[in-house]
Order: C-alpha cells, then structure tokens, then sequence
C-alpha cells in the first residue's frame, strides 16, 4: 500500500523531537563502513559473473569529424578478442543529471577529442586493452573546431538573467564599488571508483551492476539510449565508490556493456581508465566571472552585478549554474545577472560536485572582501549587514536563514579578529601568516521518492528503496529515521538500497538525497504508526514506542501478531517549493601561511559553520562538511583541468598530474553544525549538506592569502606561480 | 597493455644478456615502467626482473662513503641510519618524491631510470619526439607548465622528474654500471642527458647495461638542504627543487654544491653557480650573482616562464636558509 504524501506547507510540527528512540541525530558510524574498509562491499566492476567477458572503449583521436572506417579485422586475429562494437547506439557522451533520457549516441559523428567511438571485447581486460589501441579507424577530420571559450560568440542563458533597476548608475553613485574579474579553471569530480558496468542478458531481461548515482533516472536513460522497457532492464548500484557528480546519469561503459553483452551472448564487463574517467565523463566548466558591487558608505549594497561566461559542447542542454546562490545571498536593490554559455569542442561539461556555486561563491566571496577593505568594515560585519529580509529577486520569504548565526557562532569558535584588516601584518621566518572569511551558500534542492518500509513480525524493520549511498551515510541516516519512528535501535533495521526491483526514490545528487528519501521513509513509518496506533486503540500522536515496545509494554511483535506491516512512503515536493526560496548557509574562516620566496599556500587551519535543517546523524553530517571543506582548499589552491589549445584535448588526466588536496594539504578542519528546523524545506525539516561545505571555502583561503602577504588574486586555482606574481615586493 | 614475456633474471650476466636485446626491458619496482605499460608508452616483449641479483644492500665503502644497492627500496635508502647521519640532503630528498606506497616499491637504480612525466610523452595519441621521434614536441606550444627551462632543445623541452637524483648531484655521488664489456662507474651529473635531437636517450646506458649501485663520497658535513616548490605539499612534481650542501668559515662560504630538479632533461648541476659563492660573504647581492649565472641561458615556453624567477627566489630562499643555520 502506498501513501502520497505531497507537501504544499510547511511542516513545522518537528514531529521527529517527540519520538523516543532517541537515535536521529546522534553521530552512529556508518552501517557498511565495515564492509567498505575489509573489502567486502562488492563495487560495480568486483561482482564474480561467470563467463564474463572484458570491454575497453577506444576513443578518438580526433577532435571534430566523422569515423569513416573501423577496421574490424584489425584486431579480431588478436590473442582474445571477441568482437569490435560499434554499434549506432553507443553513448558518446555521459547522460547530464537527471536527464531521463539517452545521452548523446552515434559513435560515428565525433565532437570532441577522446571521444569514445567503439569497444573492443576480448577474454581478459589486458587483451581488450592492447587491441582497443590496436583497432584502425579512419576519420575524416572537420578542421577548426572552437576550442577556446573566449573566442565564440556565446549563447545566454535567458532564465538566469535578471536586470533590476539600473546598476551602471548605482555603481557610479556608489560611494564604494568593486568591478573585478574572476576566472576559474575546469575540475574533475575525481572519485575514487573508476566508471564501470558489467552487463548480462536473460532472453529479453537485462540486468546491469553500475556504478551510478541516480538509479530512477538510470534506468530511463539506459532504456531510451537501448530502445526497450525499462520493466526489462534491472540496475544494481549497492556501493559507489564516490560519485561527485560525474555518476548523475548514465555513462559510455553502460550502454556499451549492454550493447557487447548482447552481440556476444556472453555478460561483458566495461571499466573506464582513469584516463578515460577523466576525458570522456564529466568536466566542471571553467567560468570567467564579472563581479560588480555598489555600497554606500556604511558597506550596504545597492547594487549588484555578477555575469559569467561558461562552456559546453553543441547540443548541451547544461550550462555551470554560476549564478545560483548570487540571485538571493545579498541585497542590493539595482540588479544585473547573467549567465552565457559558449560552444566549443571539449568533452563534456557537466554536474560536478555543488554545479553553480562552487565556483560561483568563491568569486562573489572574494569580491566581497575587496568591498570589505574599501568600506574599511570587518568582512563578517560587511555580510551581517547585507542579509535581505527576504528574496532580493522574487517577492518570496526565505523558509529559513542562519547565515547570520553562522557568520557570529563561526567567528567565535575560530577566534576571529574583528579589528581593522591589513594585509601582511604577520610574518613567521619565510611565511606570511593570515586570516580570511567567506559566507557559504547552497541552494536547496529535493525530489519526489519513494520508500517501503516493512515492520516484521519478528520487531525488525526493513527499509528498500532504488535510493543510492554514495559514501555519504544514506544506509545509516535512513535506518536512524525509520529507527526513530518505530522505536528500533538502528541495528533492528535492515536498508536495502541500489535497486532498481525498489520503490524509486530521488538518487544522489544535488544534495537532496537525504531530505528526499528521508522524507519517503519517514511518511511510510508515520502510516504504520498509524497502523500500531489503531490497534493500541490510541492515536498516532499518543503512541510511544521505543525499544521494541510502547509506553505500556506492548512489544511491537505481539501488536504484529506474526503479520509483517508493509507501507510504501511517496514523498512529493508541492507548492511549497514555490512559496520560499530555500537555502543551506554557513561561514567559512581560514588561516593560511604563504611563502615569500616560493608563492606557496598552506592551509594552518579552516573552520565551517553550517545550518542546514535537521542534522540527521551528526557523524556523517560533519564528515561531509569537512568533505566540502577539503575540497574548497582544491578550489582555491591546486585544482585545474589543462586543456591542449590546438585539440581540446584534456592533458592532465589522472590523479598524480589533477591536484586534489592530499592529507597534508588538509589541516584539522572545524565544524560548527547550527542546527535548525526547516519546516519548509522537508517533512523532516532537514535540508541539503553535502555539497554547502564546499560552497564559498576557496574565497576563505584567497582572502587569507591576501590578508597574509598582500597577494590579492582573482584567478583561481592560487597556484605558487600566480601567487608570487601579485605578491608585492 | 602488450602482452610480453616475464623472466626472472637468474644473475647479472644473464640480466645483461637479456637486456641487451632490443624487446626486452629490466623491471625492479615497476613503479614507472608498469604506468608506462599500461599507457602503451611501453611496449617490451619481455620484462626481465632483475630483483634477485643481491645488489639490494646499503654498505660502507672504504673510503668511508656509502654505496646504495641498485635495488635498495627508496624507503630503506631515506631511513638508513648513515643516509640520515652523513647525507642527510639525499634522505630528504627522496623524502620528498612520490608517496610513502611509492617509495615502499621504488628501488634506487630504477628512480634514476624514470622518465619523464611530460603530458604528451604519457599519451600515445599526441606527438612526442621522445616517444615516437619525428613526430614533433607536443609540449612546445602546448600545456608545458612542468617542462623545462634549461638545456632544453628544439625536440624537447621535457623535465627529468625525479628528486632523488638531484640530492646525488649535490653530493657528486656516482653510479656503477654492469654490462658485456665489463664494470664501469659515471658520475650522476654525466649520468642523464640534454634533450638535444635524440631525446629518446636519457642517459648513458648502454644496451645490456644495468646499474648496480651508487656509491656516495665520504661525508661532506655542511648544512644539508633539500627545498621542493610544489603545488600540493605531497605527491606532486617538482616546479622547481634545490639540493643544497653548504658550509661557512670565517663568515664566507667554504663549500656550495648545489644541483637543481624541475628545470632540466637531467638534475641540473652548474659548477660555476658554487664557484661565485665560494670565498665570499653571503649577502643578497651575492645571491643574486649566483641566480644570474644559473639562469644565465634559462628560456620559458609561456607556461613555465614562471619557472625563471621562482628558481631565483628559491634559490634566494635556500642560501638564506643555509647561511643561517651555517653561521
């Protein structure tokens, strides 16, 4: 039986506080953490299939063009090889998040360099690797394919633009203004588990262990890109290995184990290089970035203006969201946002880790501290005084807002100077030591999910839904709540997840998975709260239930009278979406060290203060603020995609030559959860954390890094070289 | 990935033997060569494993040096107690390369055989005269914030990568070589060598040849410096590196050996830049002559101009450093 539940308003019974089980929100440690670290969680490409045969991809080596021949025979009298496929349905490029349909198909059209164009199947992975590199395909090149962003007429993004009043007279009435340029380079999403899929056939039934994000929209993606029903096709995506965006939707290695499997009549397994991870999946866009802001002389805004200029390939629907959290952070009555997207021959741009603003905050942020200096006002209390009452844009309220919260109980815990700010103010030997703030801002997103939740006879629950656990902690937040609501120490429920045979919930991404799928467990229990109500003959609001038992004694088990009780939770996101504009916030406060002789950063310490609804398990909420946190230092400091200017193509694909921060780039990071209740944003007042750590962090270091020695930088990532080129003497 | 032959070489001669042969290369940590395999960069018929020819021990010489085993772990080289003690600068060094993992596997004959980790060199698909001569330099003109500044040629501007070697060239350590015609010994800085128009040749191996071992020259004392610029603080290439042995009498310097990594095809060691400090006082000024005559030919490509003025400062930084803990 399912129950639909679809939320129109707000929600601020904070039902949840008055459970007694007492487990939501405490920090359990995760539920499969075990089986992750002895190797016993089974990833996509580790599942025993017999007779399973191996598939590497082959990617052009060209940039723009046609695929003229493939020369099959090139390399089936190989030791091992099967067979070449290159079948006009293989996906040429990875599905963008949520798309719900086919990613682009047609290995014969080439439209960027180290774009997959066939796969090559043979008994052992090495075999299938020395012939993909073996196989002979001719092209016919199509020259001057657009490479550099700069140099296209770019497309705009109308729905993002927003001219409010008049913005070139604030910024020339203003008595502070700051008109500055940012860039930032491309990123990567870099998780760890290579994209892999190992596919097999019964008759017409498909099954498919993948390494996957969002299995609701997988299966619709796989079945278009397939042409057949999605009632014949079963994912499995158990454990991913990190998604960060790059597994949103379906990739090449998917469809094409599909298509191989088929053709051969064996179950064929793809796994990506690193090296192809890297060049055929997903790339974060770079950005140049024009920010403009107008202050009166006590720092308030009166104008402000962000533009950007993002990439993509033709026929992208994507463009880096740079705007998304600028059209309501600050106030400033005379508007002028825009977002443009320019059409060149790269691989792919798409959703990676906090899409929009985490390169979008890094940029405002920063500007905000050059406003901070000329104003002559600490930057906390520059922030404080420019927090709107509600949506600068839309006549709309916020449902909730802590970023004033953050700002104070962040400052505090990191020990924050509010004195007059100058730079170069401290020196240690060869390093300049300094501080720096940011605010964080992310918009918060949820889905429509579902969930059945089944109490057992036996007083143990069971928990299944096509959701995924991307390493953030759904297995364990979800078996908190549903623990929460029954009365049931966590280990008393099972949580099946990443199966397609469940009932669908959102997927992982954008950070919603949390509050959406929480949200679908949670009306499930609530109606089998109901259920045990009606037979203690009470109301659901009366009934108390923890440790198997109610307030009485009655165990669960003896009210079940050996019947199992089963309830499908569907959540819907309502009007209510439409009446607030709603957002995680949070503080970011960074010490960093910069060498005078050598240009480079190192992080002392960083802290985060967040509010972001309920927090759910405070263990795996702080473990992905300081997730966020660790990638921010690789915003600012070492990360860069380097694409080749005469092909396009992606030079430094793998993770000795893209930079993230390694352990010793990574201090002891603080986290400060301000913890609120957003009735607006979730039935369970919870909202998105997973990527808000990430959201503005970079502009902390680059503010400390100028705060320190004096370097004040508009390009990120403040690599050594650009760092000692603006340090002053 | 080329499916080849392995074989465990069963002693030195055999080793030589195997090696000489055009298809087939000596695998000890496998820590690069394995990489390079799996790129396709290359493609031997046959590994021949030479790690159980016992040339694995770190032993005193009877001069009083030290003489590290071809096949001593990288790890074993950085924590022996006489490498911490008298070549401190060589401890630190290999310190500062690759990961702990890394360095666990990588053995000290094969660290000097590394190539380079030049973008279009690891991509079999792009021109590289290294690889593939006659194909050009995809590096000129390309992504080359790593390449080199010095010594560079019209063929190729790669960098040696490693920082193992450019502590040896501090030291003037040199390197034992095996091969058909017999033993022979080559100082580490003749070891590698400039681009010039045969890029593909590293160093002066011959065919069949197989270091044996390195020997160190009785400790020099002085204070012993190893500085890495990097982007991230681990696991990351040198932008540019000082090896530093410096020594003060009378408040000027007595002994400057210094050898730099980032820069070059090889471990860059011009005698003339601790020359111009010996005898003379430090000062900023003097420095800054030393820095000159470094950079004297130094030439970026664009992307690694940078590279210029971030060795002069390091260099700057590294004799402040040493003239202070000397002093």
């Amino acid at each position: 039986m399912t129950v639909h539940f679809k939320q129109d308003e707000p929600d601020n019974s904070n039902r949840l506080d008055g459970m007694k089980q007492g487990v939501l929100g405490k920090p359990l440690p995760r539920i499969e953490g075990l089986a992750k670290v002895t190797g016993t969680a089974p990833y996509a490409a580790e599942y025993h299939i017999d007779d399973c045969a191996e598939g590497v991809l082959v990617t052009s080596t060209i940039t723009r063009g046609e695929v003229t021949s493939v020369d099959r025979a090139s390399v089936l009298s190989m030791p091992g090889v099967i067979a070449v496929v290159d079948d006009e349905k293989l996906c040429t490029r990875a599905a963008q998040g949520t798309a719900n349909e086919a990613p682009m198909q047609g290995p014969g059209q080439v439209c960027y360099w180290g774009q997959p164009i066939a796969l090559v199947v043979a008994e052992t992975f090495e075999q299938a690797r020395d012939a993909a590199k073996h196989l002979k395909v001719e092209y016919r090149e199509e020259n001057g394919a657009a490479l550099d962003p700069n140099a296209v007429e770019p497309e705009e993004q109308e729905d993002e633009t927003v001219h409010q009043g008049d913005l070139a007279h604030a910024m020339a009435k203003a008595a502070h203004s700051v008109d500055v340029t940012y860039t930032t380079k491309g990123h990567a999403s870099a998780a760890m588990e290579p994209h892999a899929a190992i596919a097999q056939w019964d008759g017409d039934k498909l099954t498919v262990h993948a390494s996957l994000q969002m299995l609701n929209y997988n299966i619709t993606e796989l079945a278009d890109a397939l042409d057949m029903e999605e009632e014949n096709i079963r994912l499995i995506s158990r454990f991913v290995g990190g998604g960060f965006g790059s597994k949103l939707g379906i990739s090449e290695e998917v469809v094409a184990a599909a298509l191989a499997a088929k053709q051969i009549g064996r179950p064929v397994r793809v796994v990506q290089s690193r090296q192809q991870v890297f060049q055929t999946v997903m790339r974060r866009s770079e950005t140049t970035q024009r920010l403009r802001l107008a202050a009166d002389s006590d720092g308030k805004l009166t104008g402000f203006g962000h533009e950007a200029l993002v990439s993509n390939l033709p026929g992208e629907s994507f463009a880096e969201p740079v705007l998304q959290s600028s059209h309501f952070l600050y106030g400033g009555e005379n508007r002028e946002l825009m977002l443009k997207v320019a059409r060149i021959h790269r691989m792919t741009a798409g959703s990676v880790r906090a899409p929009g603003e985490a390169v979008g905050m890094p940029a405002l942020e920063g500007a905000m501290d050059v406003l901070a200096e000329k104003v002559g006002i600490d930057p906390v209390e520059l922030r404080l005084r420019n927090i709107p009452e509600q949506d600068p844009e839309e006549d709309l309220p916020f449902s909730s807002h802590k970023l004033a919260d953050c700002l104070k109980q962040g400052a505090e815990a990191f020990g924050w100077d509010n004195g007059p700010r100058k730079p170069r103010q401290r020196r240690e030997g060869e390093w300049w030591i300094g501080t720096g703030m940011a605010s964080a801002a992310r918009v918060h997103n949820i889905a429509e999910a579902k969930a059945r939740v089944t109490l057992k006879a036996d007083g143990t629950a069971l928990v299944e839904t096509d959701m995924t656990d991307i390493g953030t902690g759904t297995y364990t937040i979800l078996a908190q709540i549903a623990g929460e609501m029954l009365g049931l120490d966590p280990e008393q429920v099972l949580v099946e997840l990443g199966d397609t045979r469940h009932p669908r919930g959102p997927g992982s991404g954008g950070s919603w998975g949390a509050a959406s799928i929480g949200s679908a467990v949670y009306v499930a229990c609530k109606v089998i709260r109901e259920e045990l109500a009606k037979k203690v003959g009470i109301s659901e609001e009366e009934l108390e239930l923890s440790e198997g038992k109610t307030a009485t004694g009655e165990s669960l088990t003896d009210l079940l009278e050996g019947n199992d009780l089963a309830r499908e939770g569907h959540y819907e996101p309502g009007d209510i979406e439409d009446d607030y504009t709603a957002s995680g916030f949070g503080a970011f406060f960074a010490e960093v060290r910069v060498n005078h002789y050598t240009g480079e950063t190192r992080v002392e310490r960083m802290l985060g203060a967040f509010g972001f609804g309920r927090v759910l398990n405070a263990k795996t909420a702080r473990s992905q603020c300081i997730g966020g946190i660790t990638w921010s230092i690789g915003v600012a400091l070492t990360e860069a995609l380097e694409f080749d200017p005469r092909d396009g193509h992606l030079v430094n694909c793998d993770l000795a030559e893209y930079h993230v921060p390694v352990h010793r780039d990574v201090p002891d990071l603080e986290v400060v959860l301000v913890e609120e209740r957003d009735g607006a944003a979730s039935p369970i007042q919870a909202k998105g954390i997973g990527e808000l750590g990430m959201c503005g962090g970079a502009a902390a270091i680059a503010n400390a890094i100028y705060n320190a020695c004096g370097a004040r930088l508009y390009d990120y990532p403040m690599t050594p070289d650009r760092v000692l080129a603006a340090m002053p003497d | 990935m080329r499916p080849f032959q392995y074989t465990r070489a069963p002693s030195l001669a055999e080793a030589s033997d195997m090696t000489a042969g055009e298809d087939t290369l000596a695998i000890a940590g496998g820590t690069n060569l394995l990489d390079l395999m799996k790129l396709q960069v290359e493609t031997p018929g046959q590994l021949a494993d030479i790690n159980r020819l016992g040339i694995a021990d770190v032993e005193d010489t009877d001069d009083g040096g030290l003489r590290l085993g071809a096949l001593a772990t990288n790890t074993e080289t950085a924590v022996h107690q006489r490498v911490r003690a008298d070549y401190p600068v060589l401890s630190r060094a290999i310190l500062a390369g690759a990961t702990q993992q890394l360095r666990n596997k990588a053995t000290n004959g094969g660290n000097l055989c590394q190539r380079t980790r030049c973008f279009y060199f690891t991509n079999i698909d792009q021109p590289c005269n290294k690889r593939e001569p006659g194909t050009g330099c995809g590096a000129i003109d390309g992504i080359a914030k790593l390449h080199a500044v010095l010594g560079t040629s019209d063929q190729c501007i790669a960098t040696y990568p490693g920082d193992m070697a450019v502590a040896l060239s501090a030291l003037g350590a040199t390197v034992q070589i095996s091969g058909d015609k017999g033993e022979r010994s080559v100082p580490v800085r003749d070891f590698h060598l400039l681009p010039g128009d045969t890029p593909w040749i590293e160093n002066v191996l011959e065919a069949g040849e197989i270091i044996t071992g390195i020997t160190l020259p009785p400790p020099v004392g002085g204070t012993q410096i190893y500085r890495k610029v990097r982007e991230r603080s681990s696991y990351a290439f040198a932008l540019v590196s000082v090896a530093a042995i410096v020594e003060l009498k009378d408040g000027k310097f007595s002994r400057a050996d210094l050898a730099f990594g980032g820069l070059a095809h090889k471990p860059w060691h011009d005698p003339r830049v601790g020359e111009a400090l010996l005898g003379q006082p430090p000062s900023d000024a003097l420095f800054d002559k030393a820095a000159n005559i470094l950079l004297e030919d130094a030439r970026g490509f664009g992307e690694n101009d940078f590279k210029i003025p971030l060795t002069r400062r390091t260099l700057h930084a590294v004799l402040v450093q040493a003239t202070e803990k000397a002093a």
